[in-house]
Parts: structure tokens; C-alpha cells; sequence
């Protein structure tokens, strides 16, 4: 059939209609706009006319590129899912709008992922991932310092953080709403998605060697010299926004808990064993909530250390 | 093979088809709305919701079975919401100890699954209605009028212009590649890693003739006066009739709102 040769298999992570509470839809809507507003304007400003046929024909070009797949094993496939890849050949800004049009058309055209809840999937895929990714990359180029290394280490550690950034907001999205706790949400969502990342950074890396060995000139924009830090530091900061927002997902009482607590049946409730949450937190330190936080923020800042300390090595090796 | 079966427009003429893009874009959106507002369990109002839904499809002669087909796109994702069934609190239904876990599905955490479906379900449908009914330049215009962003709007219009164009382009390339490749199917030739960067190479491809191709597009609107306005005609004004057909829509969304308050 040609809907499933064109879109091989929707990405786990378009969350449709009916999974997200109108509350935690709203408030991705609102961040969705304020990310997407920032967008229009900073793009406006570099590209002045030419930003509309450029983000439209793009646009068209990241939802071209993720219809390219390759057998993994068994049947399955794996294509591309380019918010990580837009950010590093567009810039940012661009990345943002680019993606996010994506979203919006396969909501629109194909109910991959849904209306109410596109605020939610723009949040996700078209800013997070995007910032992200870009901060990433721009954090191993400033180590390389525009070594030929730097594009594909920087290129496959951007869409791989993009991938589980994107996975982890979704898993927190899913929590808030009460739809799935965050003991099986996070660990399940990310657990596939840094699998799935994995593969989104190889074929970033092949991109983007192809990019450079045609035309070096376009992975140069103007002005990409400077401010590497500033965006690779944006990228830490939004990567721990989404883990310490994690555990506030945690104790959020749902709609239906407090229907149980009204009608009293939160006792017989009791008996019932749930165990599903594992124990993943700090010894020694009380709090749960404070524990799953101060974990997730130690997690976070060894990748971020591995990563630095791998681009470090690898720069005094080859100079 | 070409990209184009892909538009979701269906022509037809029924009552749906001729409702105007605007009341439809908003009828939809306060369908979605609703079904999120329903509490769960509250299952009169579901029920009432899918025959308003199901009524909506049979008036828009699409087929109620193409309907349905589409609307199990989102089938798949209940995966991420089937773990409500045995942690939320309620009366254990039934318990069974997997490993070292002692799971119990309970009474509530079954409402709660159930009712994440419908929602989803219906939200789907009443998408799938709209996307198949209107052809997408309505859309656009639809949701120009209702003030989004008219830069963001026009990008969208790009996309889906050069959509079936790079698509297309997308086609060719794997033709091109399945054509050199003997592999048989569901086995790729080398590695994996190795057909992963194939592929890559193969977007970054794309990516080169997308955006020459979208210079080449800027230079031919510079020719033909562009200057940074993305013109569109002037919306037409809303007929009287399609207002008499939302009016009652809106009234029993808003009834099936109270009924589900009221009896629960």
C-alpha cells in the first residue's frame, strides 16, 4: 500500500489526540508558540523574503528525507526523523520552523499525531529536539574548532540527544496527563528511543558527510564562528530542564485519583500492591522527589562530561 | 509511482464537503476539545459523541469503512497508555505476579484505559472527516482567517506545493538504489551501519537538490514581482446556511458536556 511505503512506520513518538489532558495540552500549545514566535522573528530577520520559499521547500525536504528507509532487521525499518539535521544545515531558527511545519502537515494530512495535542509535537520534535541537537553540535564544534571530526561526532551526539530529549519531554507529557506513570512512560520512551537514536545519528552522519564533501560551503553559514558556546550552553540547560521537570511528573495526582480520594475508595485502593515504579534514586538522600532529581541532574551532566572529555581527547590526538 | 495519492483530500459533494473551511476547521477542533473535556467513564457521553461523529461520517459520503481505516492510525500509541490499567488506584479486578512484581488491574485503572481510547478514537475521526473533506488550500485559508500566523501559513502552503515535488524526488532515489542493490526483501546487502549511512548520503542528496531547487523557486518569484508578501484572495464571506448547520453541532456538544457532568 503507498500510505505505508511513503510513511514506513510513524514514529513512536506523534502522540494523537485523546492521550494528553486539555490542561497539559495548553501549556505545550503556549510554549509551543512562544518557541515557534521567537522563530518566525530571529529567521525573519536573517532571511527577510527569501524565508518563506527556503522554509517551505525545506520543510518539504525533511518530510521527502524521512520516507528514505533501510531494513534493520526482521522487517523493520528505520528512516529518519531530521529535527537534529535541519538544525545543524538551517541554523536554529530555521531548524524550528522547518520541523515544526512538518508536524503541523503530518497532523493535517495524515493524523500522525493530533490537532489538539500539535502543540505538544511541535514542543517535542520541532523546538526541543531542534535546540537541543543545535546546542550539541555547536558545543563539539567549538572543541573541534572546525576539524572535519568535529561535523561527525558533533552531527551523531546532536541527533541522538535530539531523539531522547524528545522522548523524555513526551514520557513527562504522558505522565502529567495521567496517562501513563512515569516509572514505565520514561524508562520505556527513552529506552527505544536512544535504540532509534542510534540509527537517527548515522544517517545524520552520512548527510552530513555528503553535504561537506559536496558543498563544504553551506555547513559554514556567516556568523557560525562565534556564540558556539552560548548555544551549546542553551542546550545543557533546556536537556536539564526536561530532567528535572521529570520528577514533579512523578506525584501529580490524575484526574482519577482525585475521583478516588472523593468517593473513598482510596482505601480499597490500599491493598492494591503497585510496585511498578523502580527505585531508581540516590542512597542517602531522603527526599524521593529531590533524589529522582538530584540523579537525574548527575546522569545528565556525566553524559554531558563524557561527551566533552571524548571531543578533548580526540582534539589532542589529532593536533 | 508518484507521491500524489497521498493528498487526503476525497472529492465529493456531499453536505460536509460544501461546509465552509472555517465552521469546519472549528467544529473539528471543538469535537477534539469535548472529547478531551468528557470524564473518564462517563460512557452516555461517549456514546452520544461517537454517534455524532459516525452521523458526521455517513453525512460526509467518504465511506464509513475508509473512515475507520484511517482512524487506526492511532491504534498503535494505546501501547503507551495500557500501564494505566494496572497502576492507577482502584478495586483490584484481577492480580498476577510477573517476576518480582505483584501487578493488579484495577477497577478504575481499566476506566481510565478504556476512556483514553475512546477519546482517542473519536478525536482521530473527527480529524480524518475534516483533512478528507477539505482540500488543503481551504484549510489554509481556513486557518489564515482564524489568525495564526500568516508567515507560518504560507510555509505550510510551500510544503505541501513542493511536498509531492521532493517526494517524488525521495521515489526516484530509492528507486535508483533498489535498482543497483540485489538484496532480497527485508535483508539489506553489508551491515546495518553501512546501509544507514547509505541512506544518509542519500538525504544529504536530497537535501542539495532541495535547496537549489528552492533558489531556483526565489529566483522565479523575483521575476514574476515577489517582494516578501504572500498575497491570498480575500476570504469569502460566511454563508448564513453553514452557521444554521454549526449552531445545533455546537448545542449538542455542549448538551453531551452538561449530560456527562450531571449524571456522574
Amino acid at each position: 500500500m503507498l500510505f505505508s511505503t511513503v510513511n514506513p512506520s510513524p514514529s513512536p513518538m506523534h502522540i494523537p489526540d485523546g492521550f494528553l489532558s486539555l490542561g497539559v495540552s495548553l501549556v505545550c500549545w503556549a510554549l509551543a508558540a512562544v518557541g515557534v514566535g521567537v522563530a518566525l522573528w530571529r529567521s525573519r530577520e536573517a532571511l527577510g523574503e527569501r524565508q518563506v520559499p527556503l522554509m517551505g521547500v525545506l520543510a518539504a525536504f525533511i518530510f521527502a528525507a524521512q520516507m528514505l528507509n533501510f531494513t534493520v532487521a526482521g522487517g523493520t525499518s528505520g528512516h529518519l526523523i531530521g529535527g537534529a539535521l535541519a538544525a545543524i544545515l538551517l541554523g536554529p531558527w530555521a531548524g524550528i520552523l522547518t520541523m515544526t511545519t512538518v508536524v503541523a502537515i503530518q497532523a493535517l494530512l495524515f493524523q500522525d499525531g493530533g490537532l489538539l495535542v500539535m502543540g505538544a509535537n511541535v514542543l517535542n520534535m520541532g523546538i526541543l529536539a531542534t535546540l537541543v541537537g543545535y546546542g550539541v553540535y555547536r558545543g563539539v564544534m567549538a572543541v573541534a574548532r572546525g576539524r572535519r571530526w568535529g561535523i561527525f561526532v558533533g552531527g551523531f551526539a546532536a541527533a541522538w540527544g535530539a531523539v531522547v530529549v524528545a522522548s523524555v519531554a513526551c514520557a513527562i507529557q504522558l505522565a502529567f496527563s495521567g496517562t501513563s506513570p512515569l516509572g514505565v512512560a520514561l524508562p520505556t520512551m527513552a529506552g527505544v528511543h536512544v535504540l532509534i537514536g542510534i540509527g537517527e545519528g548515522l544517517i545524520t552522519v552520512g548527510a552530513l558527510a555528503f553535504v561537506a564533501a559536496a558543498r563544504r560551503d553551506l555547513l559554514e553559514p556567516a556568523g557560525a564562528a562565534t556564540g558556539g558556546i552560548r548555544w551549546a550552553v542553551l542546550g545543557l540547560v533546556l536537556a536539564l530542564a526536561v530532567t528535572l521537570l521529570a520528577p514533579l511528573a512523578s506525584p501529580h495526582p490524575d484526574g482519577l485519583e482525585r475521583v478516588a480520594e472523593d468517593q473513598g475508595f482510596i482505601e480499597a485502593a490500599q491493598d492494591a500492591p503497585y510496585e511498578i515504579i523502580p527505585d531508581y534514586v540516590l542512597p542517602g538522600v531522603p527526599n524521593e522527589a529531590l533524589a529522582t532529581i538530584a540523579a537525574g541532574l548527575v546522569g545528565t551532566l556525566i553524559v554531558a562530561g563524557v561527551a566533552f572529555a571524548v571531543a578533548r581527547l580526540r582534539r589532542q590526538s589529532s593536533s | 509511482m508518484h507521491i500524489h495519492a497521498l493528498d487526503a483530500y476525497h472529492h465529493r459533494t456531499s453536505l460536509i464537503h460544501r461546509l465552509d473551511g472555517r465552521v469546519k476547521l472549528v467544529l473539528a477542533l471543538l469535537l477534539i476539545v469535548s472529547t478531551a473535556l468528557t470524564p473518564d467513564g462517563a460512557w452516555p457521553a461517549y456514546v452520544l459523541l461517537a454517534a455524532l461523529a459516525l452521523g458526521v461520517g455517513v453525512a460526509s459520503q467518504l465511506g464509513v469503512g475508509f473512515i475507520q481505516r484511517r482512524a487506526a492510525v492511532a491504534l498503535p500509541f494505546a501501547l503507551a497508555a495500557v500501564t494505566v490499567v494496572f497502576s492507577t488506584p482502584g478495586r483490584p479486578l484481577l492480580t498476577a505476579r510477573v517476576l518480582r512484581w505483584q501487578l493488579a488491574l484495577t477497577d478504575a485503572g481499566l476506566i481510565r484505559f478504556v476512556s483514553i481510547l475512546l477519546k482517542s478514537w473519536l478525536s482521530v475521526q473527527a480529524a480524518v472527516v475534516l483533512t478528507a473533506s477539505t482540500s488543503f488550500p481551504t484549510l489554509l485559508q481556513a486557518m489564515r482567517s482564524l489568525r495564526l500566523p500568516r508567515v507560518l501559513v504560507a510555509i505550510a502552503g510551500f510544503t505541501y506545493r513542493y511536498i509531492f515535488v521532493i517526494g517524488d524526488e525521495a521515489l526516484r532515489l530509492m528507486r535508483a538504489r533498489a535498482a543497483r542493490s540485489s538484496a532480497p526483501d527485508g535483508e539489506g546487502g553489508a551491515s546495518v551501519f553501512w546501509r544507514a549511512r547509505v541512506t544518509g548520503q542519500m538525504a544529504g542528496s536530497l537535501f542539495l537538490r532541495s535547496i537549489e531547487r528552492s533558489e531556483r523557486i526565489y529566483d522565479a518569484m523575483l521575476a514574476r514581482g515577489y517582494d516578501g508578501e504572500v498575497r491570498s484572495l480575500r476570504p469569502p464571506v460566511l454563508p448564513p446556511r453553514d452557521i444554521l448547520v454549526a449552531l445545533p453541532f455546537v448545542l449538542v456538544l455542549v448538551a453531551i458536556q452538561v449530560l456527562a457532568r450531571v449524571s456522574w
